[in-house]
């Protein structure tokens, strides 16, 4: 037992970080080489200027007209997305866990705050989830995969949080969370969670069009 | 869904072409579009999105449908491409019936839901790739095939004849000489400052539009040309129709012409899928990243011409008016706040419509749905409910619609929901209020 508690807090860590960050480089290239190959076009229209402009208008909450018409979910979407990366990141637990391995170390969340950001993300993916079965345009689109792809977000938060609190078989709960959070980032490159890298890319290549050719705005 | 499809209109093109079909020309044809014909972008919009439905609220199929879900924008992807991907390309002849059906008749490709997708994601680009699939299968719906056929035969959209053309400028020149003394259409020209094109359908149905047109340049003093060669039609209902060949060949025709009389710039008519086909669309079948002329719509020319000062408007308009802003002008050129500009400058009595701008909602015709023809008219009057109630809201008189497919869609809608307005060009209102006298003896 302690030698698979070793494994998964120690190679499958680097082997996850690995998939993760070599898995989005290699989407980025992939998508880059085909781009060269195929629709070289693209490269002709898509400005840094109008590109970074796009993305930027589509970052400040509330700013294009459909994120105001939709302002619970747009709302959410803006915490969600940066409790998704805060907590992690700058969890104190994760921290002393990096300091004790490579002696680096960054500012940690306060642990309450970090409690609390936790179950907004899972309250959130829960609401995704509701409104994926609540509201029919979303319903129609929905299959089995979108509950997978938000379960696969769940589990490690849920886990996690779990862990802490010490509610039931923490020994467990802090086994599944670390292997559901390796599952997490090793999936993510190949699934439709790397919109993390291709949504960026798909809204330079619409700004680019809409502000470099057609002299437009797209928001 | 099934009751749906069974009641939706067809027609004997689309009957007959999946007749024709066999299992494996559907999965070869399919699969060779998506394979060879898309790349790197479609694969990403596909991939990136989240089926979040956002995008609904940006479609006026959506919202006029009581916000029937199969009418979402990334419905009509799933129903159609999703279905494709998943089944590589062994769809049955059902489902074709319904892509055409999706593809050509309830979506403009007006790039509205764009604007809503929080990644930006081109659906109105997944649609024409399913139209493109739809014409290499050979079941475009009739009458928008038709214009296509007349393109390829005569290089303008409606079987309008070489004579045929030149007479009707002649005759027009005629009719304007005897108010407007030595008003020329000078056919041909060579080196003229600026070629001025327009679509079949006005020498066809409405020669009064290239009238009015001559008047206004004879008044501004322009050195001007039309073309008395196929080439002159700026219209291309191949690029609506996925004819990709022959779209590319009415764009170089077109260029060609132009190159040819050594004109500075071009100046379109008052239509907007013509302008999207020039400046945005046919230049890249031809490999040139944009246009090698300078591609002017008739708005950004009546706008020049006014501030210039090279006519002057007698007495403003009265009536009450209210813009429409076509889709492929405002989103598609950024023209919006220029057409606010030139209606400001002739008309008295301006009321917005909402949304407007790029936001506005889409005429319903456009994007080649109107070209489909008469058995999907019912259809479009109850899919373009939302703009009826828009238009009713503004309380105007009369409507101006700077492009040919709203200005036809928009006529139909105000019949059918009888909202008592009058659809006008902003030439039709130019030439209304323009100070005359200058012309006389000149």
């Amino acid at each position: 037992m302690n030698g698979f508690i070793d494994f998964i807090m120690g190679p499958m860590v680097w082997i996850s970080f690995l998939v993760f960050f070599g898995g989005l480089c290699w989407k980025l290239a992939a998508v880059i080489r085909e781009i060269r190959e195929t629709e070289p076009y693209i490269f002709t229209y898509l400005t840094l200027f109008h590109s970074l402009r796009s993305i930027g208008a589509w970052l400040i909450p509330f700013f294009p007209r459909s994120t105001r018409q939709q302002p619970i979910f747009y709302g959410i979407s803006y915490v969600f997305h940066l409790a998704l990366f805060a907590v992690p990141i700058f969890l104190s637990a994760h921290v002393v866990l990096v300091e004790e391995a490579f002696n680096i170390s960054w500012p940690v969340l306060n642990d309450g705050l970090a409690d609390l950001l936790t179950v907004v993300i899972i309250a959130a993916l829960v609401f995704f989830g509701g409104r994926r079965i609540m509201v029919p345009e979303i319903k129609f689109l929905t299959s089995a995969k979108d509950f997978v792809l938000l379960s696969i977000v769940l589990l490690p938060f849920l886990t996690g949080f779990l862990a802490y609190h010490q509610v039931v078989a923490y020994r467990w709960m802090t086994i599944i969370h670390i292997l559901t959070g390796e599952f997490m980032l090793i999936i993510i490159p190949f699934s439709r969670l790397a919109h993390m890298i291709t949504a960026p890319l798909t809204r330079a290549y619409t700004g680019s069009e809409f502000g470099n050719v057609r002299h437009a705005r797209d928001w | 869904m099934e009751n749906k499809t069974m009641e939706k209109a067809t027609d004997p093109a689309v009957e007959a072409g999946l007749e024709r079909l066999t299992r494996d020309r559907i999965i070869n044809t399919i699969n060779q579009v998506l394979e060879k014909e898309t790349g790197a972008r479609f694969k990403t919009y596909v991939e990136t999105c989240m089926r979040c439905g956002l995008c609904a609220d940006a479609c006026s199929y959506f919202l006029s449908n009581d916000r029937d879900p199969s009418y979402s924008p990334a419905a009509k992807v799933k129903q159609t491409v999703w279905e494709m991907i998943d089944k590589k390309g062994d769809v049955s002849k059902d489902f074709l019936r319904r892509a055409v059906h999706i593809c050509h008749l309830e979506c403009n490709v007006c790039r509205r839901c764009s604007m809503y997708c929080p990644f930006g994601i081109d659906i109105a680009y997944m649609m024409l790739m399913v139209r493109r699939i739809c014409h290499k299968l050979e079941i475009t719906p009739q009458y928008i095939q038709d214009t296509v056929n007349s393109h390829s035969v005569t290089l303008n959209q409606m079987w309008v004849k070489e004579d045929e053309w030149i007479d009707t400028l002649q005759w027009q020149e005629e009719d304007a000489r005897e108010e407007f003394e030595n008003l020329r259409i000078p056919l041909d020209k060579r080196g003229a400052d600026l070629m001025y094109s327009v679509i079949a359908p006005e020498p066809k149905f409405q020669a009064g539009l290239i009238y009015q047109a001559a008047v206004m340049m004879h008044a501004a003093g322009m050195n001007w040309t039309m073309p008395s060669m196929p080439g002159w039609d700026n219209s291309n209902m191949a690029m609506y129709t996925g004819d990709n060949e022959i779209s590319g060949r009415i764009a170089r025709t077109f260029y060609e012409k132009a190159a040819e009389l050594g004109v500075k710039r071009i100046v379109m008519g008052e239509c907007g899928h013509a302008f999207r086909s020039i400046y945005d669309v046919g230049n890249r079948w031809v490999s040139w990243g944009m246009p090698p002329f300078e591609v002017v719509h008739a708005l950004e020319f009546y706008h020049e011409l006014l501030t210039q000062g090279r006519i002057t408007i007698k007495e403003k308009y009265g009536k009450k008016v209210t813009l429409h802003d076509p889709c492929n002008v405002s989103r598609g050129r950024g023209l919006h706040d220029m057409a606010r500009r030139v209606v400001n400058m002739i008309c008295d009595d301006f009321v917005e419509m909402t949304p407007n701008r790029e936001h506005n909602y889409c005429c319903g015709a456009g994007g080649g749905v109107i070209n489909c023809g008469p058995p999907y008219k019912g259809e479009r009057m109850v899919n373009n409910r939302v703009k009826a109630e828009q238009l009713k809201a503004t309380g105007a008189e009369v409507l101006i619609a700077p492009c040919h497919n709203c200005h036809s869609g928009l006529e139909d809608i105000v019949h059918h929901y009888e909202l008592g307005m009058e659809v006008k060009f902003l030439g039709d209102i130019i030439f209304e209020t323009m100070d005359k006298k200058v012309y006389k003896g000149k």
